[in-house]
């Protein structure tokens, strides 16, 4: 009993607790960015390395939004539109003129827009990070810690706006499209969903759950244009391990993950925490390639 | 045999070439459906059948030769379109959306534009008692179904699109004895209310009984056109081409 | 090769080698080591070539070999004193080795996007670590060193000059070109080519596809490494910039543009790449990459055979 309540008392349970809420709310800003990409992926088989971009923009469009109205949720709103619409644009442009070919292909298309974009980022808003202000500041007692409000919203909102989509998905027309076209893009031409158009309007939605992540992220750190990179590689391994095109098993894994990399950040810096991601990708792939949230296939 | 008089013709492939890759399948390929017309199309395994079916529907591109819809040209249409206006397509393995359930699958040829409500309700109600299995079903994933209700509910998909026309690609092929009854009245169902039907098979009797007309195909063209009252089961030309 | 294919290949061969040997006494000093250093970013695009044009590999890893024999190099260079060649290309080699058998492993086991993204994160492993063990690497700022001399002990000792070590350079390099052609080329190199024309049939017809594909990933790390050996010699440093993922993706992006598949096009690829960033970097300071980035998708939708295969067509005209 001695040594068990020994490292009881030795373990920081108050830096636990906090960790505990921070990779819940990372977890759930990472799903939402992770569910675009596995959706993008699922039905066009496309890896979209320019989803993290995707993020970075949408922080930036929620800086100029703030800045000329102050409003934190036009923000939100304006960035998640107007994102879709460019990555609507993208698609079409850039990723349609290239369906059917070999998909190192798109692989690539998606890594020059990634380029760009960063680029583009970095021309126009210059190397220097902006800041968000959070539209709900002020912090609520958890025991003898204080938390800050706004990231229990963040978490509140990403589920919502996640949970939102799965209704969209389950019931309404478009849903039944978008699902029809996921399982066998043939059958849905042939029975007159338009395929080449649902293609496009769920690169839309992904980027604009990209682009509503980044708002949401951005009050937490400041806003530069190479945020996206360490977001788009956690995504990745979060796709991989919850299995490709399963949205359930993206949003487990990016939790998983998320606390995993809190936990260890307890102990080691935080850019090393990063490491931990990594090896639990290794050993998924190692052990359950297909995903580690995915029912053993039969 | 008559040759295809345009007014009443439905579908027309006018010497269709197609490959896959390098492999030339179908060499000249040409064909007619009539409206309301259900004509057969026989012929071993392998020699461009199935091909025919996905180049009217789009799906696969013709290097060379015209289909025809209704008199205009529809040659590398993109099949969503074609389905929109009157064609509809039952592939060979039914290929039913195993996710989605029964009544989700019907929805997907339901929900088109300028469709009312109450009309989608009767179509539903009307597949519904022609197949009374799929309404017993309607909330299971279309994958939970047997062979044979999958390839009812993958015929009742295709009527959800009210078409003109419906390319049957071996309906009753791994069916049952009583299963392949029902397919052939579904078929003559159709029939009576004025779809035309271009239905590929490997079952002489039923093709025979079911069309009025009959092509057989073999290495990639149409060898052989006639009435299908003119063809007897035990024919020597089916003996011919299809060596049964 | 055809008879007169052959003789017009080895007669473009040797006037290219020709003109880069002749380079140093035209050019300026400026464009002499830029001739250098697209001689070094063309051996990694080849090496990426391997995997990606010749056995059907996406690979983002290259950053990670590259990176490790520009370390590698920098161990031997800062541990021995005097700093010698040859110790410097060994260590190199051996530390790209040690990545590429980790790689090479997984390579294995998992198909197309899957290893894409999984080298990707390796090469990002390896950065987060160089960049975070500051006490061996250096972390942020890297490791500095001096030049080695060319040098054989006990015969003769001579510091490079900007010239001599481009002629160094490129011996190694067409000496890396010439063995790598004759590979591709070899029966080992034909059966690369069927792995990514089929892998299953490949195998069906009883090749050991996983031996195949281990051998390519070290052969692709080991020229990859070397690139590494001689960018850090030119360079005198080395830094963790160079082992980030983006590193991977030039090298990809030499490929593309170049044309896979063909050792020559990577080269071509690089000197392109380069040549448009020195351009734009006129034009547009740090910022090349939008335009440069902007050619680069195009040329994937509209060029997908790279900038040889849209010379040959237009030759054949």
């Amino acid at each position: 009993m001695e040594p068990i309540s020994a490292i009881l008392h030795a373990l920081p349970w108050d830096q636990i607790l906090i960790q505990t809420l921070n990779g819940i709310v990372t977890g759930m800003i990472l799903a939402l960015v992770a569910s675009g990409l596995t959706l993008i992926f699922g039905i066009m088989d496309v890896v979209n390395f320019a989803h993290g971009e995707l993020f970075m923009l949408g922080a930036y469009i929620g800086v100029v939004v703030m800045a000329t109205s102050g409003s934190f949720w036009l923000a939100l709103v304006l960035s998640t539109l107007v994102v879709a619409i460019i990555g609507a644009a993208l698609q079409i442009t850039t990723l349609r003129p290239l369906l059917g070919r070999d998909p190192l292909t798109t692989i690539l298309a998606t890594f020059g827009i990634s380029l760009v974009l960063q680029n583009y980022a970095l021309w126009q808003f210059g190397p220097v990070a902006r800041k968000i202000q959070e539209p709900i500041t002020g912090r609520f007692s958890l025991f003898y810690l204080e938390y800050p409000w706004y990231r229990i919203v963040i978490a509140v909102l990403s589920g919502a706006i996640i949970g939102g989509f799965w209704l969209f998905l389950k019931y309404g027309t478009y849903g039944i499209w978008i699902r029809a076209t996921t399982q066998d893009r043939v059958m849905a031409q042939a029975m007159g969903i338009p395929v080449p158009w649902v293609h496009t309007a769920v690169f839309a939605i992904g980027a604009g759950m990209a682009a509503a992540s980044g708002v949401l992220f951005g009050p937490l750190v400041g806003v530069n244009h190479a945020m996206g990179i360490d977001w788009v590689l956690r995504a990745f391994i979060v796709v991989v391990v919850g299995g490709m095109g399963n949205l359930g098993g993206s949003i487990a894994a990016s939790i998983f993950i998320s606390l995993l990399e809190a936990y260890a950040s307890i102990w080691v810096d935080p850019a090393q925490a990063v490491i931990v991601s990594f090896v639990v990708l290794i050993l998924t792939l190692l052990f359950r390639p297909t995903g580690l949230f995915v029912p053993t296939p039969k | 045999m008559t040759g295809a008089d345009a007014s009443s013709t439905l579908v027309e492939v006018e010497d269709i070439h197609t490959y896959y890759g390098k492999s030339h399948v179908l060499h000249g390929v040409s064909l007619w459906v009539g409206r309301g017309e259900v004509v057969g199309l026989l012929g071993r395994n392998g020699v461009g059948k199935s091909t025919t079916l996905k180049t009217i529907m789009g799906l696969v591109r013709p290097s060379r030769g015209r289909v025809r819809f209704e008199g205009g040209p529809i040659t590398g249409m993109p099949a969503h379109r074609l389905a929109r206006i009157g064609i509809a397509y039952v592939p060979e393995d039914r290929r039913i959306f195993r996710l989605l359930t029964v009544m989700e699958n019907l929805r997907t040829g339901l929900d088109r534009r300028g469709v009312s409500e109450a009309r989608k309700h009767e179509l539903t109600d009307k597949v519904f008692a022609y197949f009374p299995v799929l309404a017993e079903r309607r909330g299971q994933p279309g994958g939970t179904l047997s062979g044979g209700e999958q390839q009812m509910l993958a015929i009742a998909r295709a009527m959800m699109l009210e078409p003109k026309i419906i390319l049957l690609d071996e309906p009753t092929e791994g069916l049952m004895p009583r299963m392949v009854s029902q397919i052939r009245d579904i078929i003559e169902v159709l029939h009576r209310e004025g779809v035309a039907i271009l239905l590929v098979e490997q079952n002489v009797p039923l093709t025979l009984q079911a069309s009025q007309r009959i092509y057989i195909m073999e290495k990639g063209s149409v060898r052989h056109h006639c009435a299908a009252s003119e063809l007897r089961v035990d024919d020597t030309v089916i003996h011919q081409y299809l060596g049964v | 090769m055809s008879k007169r294919s052959s003789y017009i290949y080895w007669t473009g061969f040797c006037v290219i080698v020709a003109l880069l040997i002749v380079e140093p006494f035209i050019l300026p000093e400026f464009w002499r080591r830029f001739v250098t250093e697209i001689l070094i970013w063309g051996l990694l695009a080849m090496s990426s070539d391997i995997l990606i044009g010749y056995t059907g590999m996406v690979s983002f890893g290259h950053s990670a070999f590259f990176g490790l024999g520009m370390y590698g190099a920098a161990a031997a260079l800062l541990s021995v004193a005097p700093p010698n060649l040859w110790l410097a290309i060994l260590y190199g080699l051996i530390g790209a080795a040690a990545v590429a058998l980790f790689v090479a492993y997984f390579s294995t086991r998992l198909r197309d996007i899957y290893f894409a993204i999984t080298t990707l994160i390796f090469s990002q492993i390896f950065y987060v670590i160089i960049f975070t063990w500051t006490e061996v690497t250096g972390g942020e700022n890297g490791l500095t060193f001096s030049r080695p001399a060319l040098a054989i002990p006990g015969l003769f000792s001579l510091p490079f000059t900007t010239s001599t070590l481009h002629w160094f350079v490129l011996a190694v390099v067409t000496a890396s070109y010439l063995i790598l052609r004759r590979i591709t080329q070899s029966p080992f190199g034909m059966v690369l080519q069927s792995i990514r024309e089929n892998e299953a049939r490949t195998r069906a017809i009883g090749y050991a596809v996983e031996r195949y594909k281990i051998v390519a990933v070290m052969l692709s790390g080991l020229f990859a490494g070397l690139a590494g050996v001689l960018y850090a010699i030119q360079n005198r440093f080395a830094a963790p910039d160079f082992v980030y993922f983006l590193v991977s993706g030039e090298a990809v992006i030499f490929n593309v543009m170049g044309g896979i598949g063909t050792l020559v096009g990577p080269i071509v690829g690089a000197a392109f790449y380069l040549l448009l960033r020195e351009g734009f970097s006129r034009f547009f300071t740090e910022f090349y990459l939008i335009p440069v980035g902007i050619i680069f998708i195009a040329m994937i939708i509209f060029m997908p055979q790279g900038l040889l295969g849209f010379m040959r067509r237009w030759l054949n005209q």
